[in-house]
Parts: C-alpha cells; sequence; structure tokens
C-alpha cells in the first residue's frame, strides 16, 4: 500500500494509506499514513459499524489538512487475543458410510447456501473449487494425509488456494450458523480446529511437509503461525 | 493462534524505502473526486482472478458493488468483509460523506492489487504508474488506500 501512495504521490495523486502493521508503515513511510490497530483483515475496524467506520475514516482524512508527510495513530485498538472461536451449531452426522469431513461439509451446504443469499459469494467456494465440488476436494486431501503424494491425490488446483475454497466455504457457511458478527480470526480459529474438515487440511499440511515437499506447496494451505 | 502472532511473522519482511516523499497538496476535501486503492485482491466476479505473484491491477466499478476478495494470502480474517465489504473497501462509507457534503465525489472506478508481493518493482515500474494514469484520467484527486 506505502509503495502504490509514494508512486500515486508522484504522479499528483493526493493520497492517504491505512496500515494494520505498525512496523511496516512506519519503515515504507507513505507521505500521509495512519496506523490502525486493527485485526488483520479489518483495516475498517468493525464489520457493520457505520459510526466506527466514520470515525476511522474521519481521521484519515483529516490528514490531508497537514501541509506535510505525516504519520499518525488512530487512538483506538482491536487486539486479539487469540481465544474467541465461532459457536456454531454442527449439523448431524448423517451418513456414517462418509469421511466424518465429507459428511459435515455436505451437511453444511444449506447454511453456505443461505449465507451466499444474505452477503453474496466474497470469500466462499469458487477460485479453484466449486461450492459442489468441495466434498470431493476435501476427500483429495483425505488421500494426502493419508499418504498419497499431492500431486497424485485428485487435487483440484494448488493446495493453498483449494484450502482456502474450503476454509472460505466453512466461514461462509458459519454466517449463517451464528447469531451475531464474528470477531476476527474466530472462524479461522473454528475452521481449523473445531471442524473435521480443518482437522484434514491441516493433517495434509503436516503430511506434505514431512513428505519434503516445497515449502511454498503446502505452508500457504493455513496461516502461517500454524 | 492470534492476530499478533501473525502481524509478528510479517513485521521484518524487507520493505521498500523511499529515499524523498513525493507529496501533492489536495483540493480542499469538499471539492475533491476521491478514489479507493486496495491491496485486498478484490475483484468483480467475471474479471480473471488474481494470480499468486499478479503484479497488476483490477478496476473496480462503483456497480455492482459484486467484490470477490481474489488474495492468496491465508493470513488475515476474511469473515468482516464476506460480512460487510466497507471493512476493507469502504465504499457505502464514501457515498455518505459525498450527501453530506464533506467530500465532493466518488471515482466511478476504483482499483485493487495484490499485496502478497516479495518483489515489487513491476509495481513499482509499471503497473503503479499505470493505476495512477487511469485514476487521474478519471480526475481523482485523492486516493484512499486500504490493506487486508
Amino acid at each position: 500500500m506505502s509503495t502504490l501512495a509514494h508512486i500515486f504521490e508522484a504522479e499528483g495523486l493526493a493520497t492517504v494509506a491505512l496500515g494494520s502493521i505498525k512496523s511496516q508503515i512506519e519503515t515504507t513511510a507513505p507521505p500521509r499514513g495512519l496506523w490502525c490497530d486493527f485485526p488483520l483483515g479489518r483495516p475498517l475496524g468493525v464489520p457493520s459499524d457505520q459510526e466506527f467506520q466514520h470515525r476511522v475514516l474521519g481521521a484519515a482524512l483529516a490528514l490531508l489538512e497537514s501541509p506535510e508527510p505525516i504519520f499518525a495513530e488512530y487512538d483506538v485498538s482491536i487486539v486479539d487475543d487469540g481465544t474467541e472461536v465461532m459457536a456454531c451449531p454442527m449439523p448431524p452426522r448423517h451418513d456414517p458410510g462418509l469421511h466424518p469431513a465429507v459428511d459435515e461439509a455436505n451437511g453444511l451446504r444449506p447454511a453456505y447456501e443461505r449465507a451466499i443469499s444474505e452477503y453474496g459469494n466474497r470469500v466462499g467456494a469458487g477460485r479453484a473449487v466449486q461450492a459442489d465440488d468441495i466434498a470431493s476436494a476435501i476427500e483429495a486431501f483425505i488421500r494426502v494425509a493419508d499418504g498419497t503424494p499431492w500431486k497424485e491425490a485428485g487435487v483440484p488446483g494448488i493446495p493453498a488456494r483449494v484450502s482456502q475454497d474450503i476454509r472460505g466455504y466453512y466461514e461462509t457457511a458459519a454466517l449463517a450458523l451464528s447469531d451475531h458478527a464474528p470477531p476476527a480470526w474466530a472462524g479461522t480459529r473454528w475452521f481449523l480446529d473445531r471442524t473435521e474438515a480443518g482437522k484434514v487440511v491441516m493433517a495434509a499440511r503436516q503430511a506434505m511437509a514431512d513428505a519434503g515437499e516445497m515449502q511454498p506447496i503446502w505452508f500457504y494451505m493455513a496461516p502461517g503461525d500454524r | 493462534m492470534a492476530d499478533s502472532d501473525v502481524k509478528a511473522m510479517t513485521a521484518n519482511i524487507d520493505s521498500v524505502e523511499f529515499e524523498e516523499t513525493a507529496f501533492t497538496i489536495p483540493v480542499p476535501l469538499s471539492e475533491a473526486k476521491v478514489a479507493i486503492v486496495t491491496s485486498a485482491s478484490l475483484h468483480h466476479p467475471e474479471d480473471e482472478d488474481f494470480s499468486p505473484m499478479d503484479t497488476g491491477y483490477r478496476v473496480l466499478r462503483s456497480q455492482p458493488r459484486d467484490y470477490v476478495m481474489g488474495h492468496w494470502s491465508p493470513n488475515f480474517d476474511a469473515t468482516g468483509f464476506a460480512l460487510d465489504i466497507n471493512t476493507v473497501f469502504p465504499i457505502d462509507r464514501l457515498d455518505e460523506l459525498v450527501a453530506e457534503g464533506t467530500i465532493g465525489s466518488v471515482a466511478d472506478e476504483h482499483l485493487a492489487y495484490a499485496g502478497n508481493q516479495f518483489d515489487l518493482s513491476a509495481i513499482r515500474m509499471d503497473s503503479g504508474p499505470a493505476g495512477a494514469k487511469f485514476l487521474k484520467e478519471q480526475d481523482v484527486d485523492i486516493v484512499l488506500l486500504t490493506p487486508v
């Protein structure tokens, strides 16, 4: 972001850059930078909170009054302490003949469709895997976790993108199963730690690492601190 | 897993430092045309998805607001954007600022880049200046830059 700010200013555009990582926005020093101590992925702070978002925008636009480059810190922090997890009722086991993760994904489909109807498909399936094929993508990762090399397991795309679609499918479905807007990362923790599909993705990732696959192939299947 | 852990991983990535800071004095905000440029890899559903090291940009029209998250990084929360596009791309908020007279107008077209870049040379030399030219041709005065 800050690189673009420098380029745009040189071309005659005035800019204001929001930043979520203090050291980055300090180092890259955009002409006008506002560090907001908000979770990654939420630069305006709070979804569906018009007033909060306007306060952030007001602070950003106020920097345009400065006659020289300026860096400021927004005076409200939103801190994720790593503990909040979405509370979602999970579908009951339907077909005991299926792997639990596949049965689970199938059971979440109605919730996924309700969320898509309400919000649109903004982060759900569709980049590498369509919603209809999420179950088969999970089956491919089950084979990887069981020792099949990923290139022979039928993974329908680059593993990181396939994982992203599975996570997106689950996090989108969770929006329809929860009665409140989730705090940042609560949906990701729910997917990785509480769902059968999340366990499969992490097991496949570990199997690929153990098999000596190139690190970029498996590393980006989950947040990097995992 | 906490947000601070993920930030700590990315905090020390080498970043570009500019010897000089270009600085443009804007027109008064109440007369300014404002555009959003985001590094969230957003695009319209029918537009080309971002590739892993995509240094180009996509044009985001003000309507329809059917933006899709095309970012490759797993290192951010996506549910905020799933619930409300304004969490990342505050286009509705800008419309409200126009209605109350705080800003002059909102551009009809905005830009999205992919923020997960390690080599910024192509953006510095090519797509960055091209994006600026695109915005200038729309008579944009002020750019709000948002990350994820």
